[in-house]
């Protein structure tokens, strides 16, 4: 299997990851590539908007040949779920499930103050590159 | 005033592409008064053109189901101005769809020689967002491809001519036997 998958298509390195993300984002929001760091925020440092998301979903779907189901980054239906959240923060139950559905993503710092308006921001570039590195090495 | 910035379709295959002219008149007050002096069709309703023929080919890929707005302009080069008495030919081509969303490539021809490249992505308003029901009557839409010859030359997904769409009809209105 390992023999026919290189034959294939021969594993990413985080570098040439962050290099396409790096310039799908550079596209997407206009920004110059000193900005897209690993550590900065989609929407707080590079000032991505709902719709740019989108944008960089199609990006991505297309640099890296993969297809990015809706839900696996933006996890809205746990967000809205009452079973999840109560008075506009995410449960212990519902920290389980995000962390389930977003293994790749850094929810330390959610943790500490897990209301859902909280999340919009949570996203890093590093949090992007580790997502789709799950998904074209594995 | 009909916000219309393509002539008529020549060309429509669904899922792939569609092709259209627009005919840069004196007579449109855009060309005449955008820049006076200097007529020519303003860059951005190029953009409003290759929108329309590509908002009707991600629309029609999900069978007029969807209200599919232009949410980007990802890229547009223009290299030269349309000026009056030319015709552009558009020829749009279907990219990548998702399920909220879609991507088109766009070219604008003069005389053969590229005019200008646009790519673009629409988003699909979600049920109750901005408004609540179609962002087109039925009927309205349907006209506005009939008077575009978008029935005249379009060809389905399944490889028909005169392709008929249920979404395209008033609830009301009594079923058409031929084009939409």
């Amino acid at each position: 299997m390992a023999l026919a998958k290189e034959n294939h298509e021969m594993a990413l390195t985080d570098d040439e990851i962050f290099a396409k993300v790096q310039s799908a984002l550079e596209d997407a929001l206009g920004v110059d590539d000193d900005e897209v760091t690993m550590e900065a925020t989609l929407v707080g440092d590079l000032g991505a908007e709902s719709i740019d998301f989108l944008d960089i979903v199609f990006k991505l779907e297309k640099a890296f040949d993969i297809q990015i189901p809706r839900e696996e980054l933006s996890p809205e239906d746990i967000l809205t779920n009452s079973q999840y959240v109560q008075d506009g923060v995410v449960t212990a139950d519902g920290l389980a499930e995000l962390k389930k559905r977003m293994p790749w993503a850094d929810l330390s710092e959610f943790e500490a103050d897990p209301k859902v308006q909280n999340f919009g921001n949570l996203l890093t570039v590093g949090d992007l590159c580790r997502y789709v590195g799950a998904k074209v090495n594995d | 005033m009909r916000w219309l910035w393509v002539d008529r379709f020549t060309e429509f295959v669904s899922g792939s592409h569609a092709k259209g002219i627009k005919n840069v008149s004196l007579d449109e007050e855009v060309v005449d008064n955008y820049c006076p002096g200097f007529p020519f069709l303003p860059p951005t309703l190029i953009i409003e053109g290759m929108a329309q023929l590509g908002g009707i080919l991600v629309a029609e890929h999900f069978l007029f189901d969807k209200r599919v707005v232009l949410a980007k302009v990802g890229r547009a080069k223009f290299y030269a101005p349309a000026l009056n008495g030319t015709t552009l030919n558009y020829e749009v081509h279907l990219d990548a769809v998702q399920e909220n969303g879609g991507t088109v490539t766009s070219t604008s021809r003069c005389d053969g020689e590229i005019q200008a490249e646009i790519e673009l992505m629409f988003a699909f308003l979600e049920d109750g967002y901005l408004v609540d029901g179609p962002l087109f009557e039925p009927d309205d839409l349907k006209g506005m491809l009939r008077i575009m010859k978008f029935f005249s030359v379009a060809v389905d997904a399944n490889g028909n001519r005169f392709p008929t769409y249920e979404k395209l009809n008033s609830p009301s209105a009594p079923r058409s036997q031929h084009a939409g």
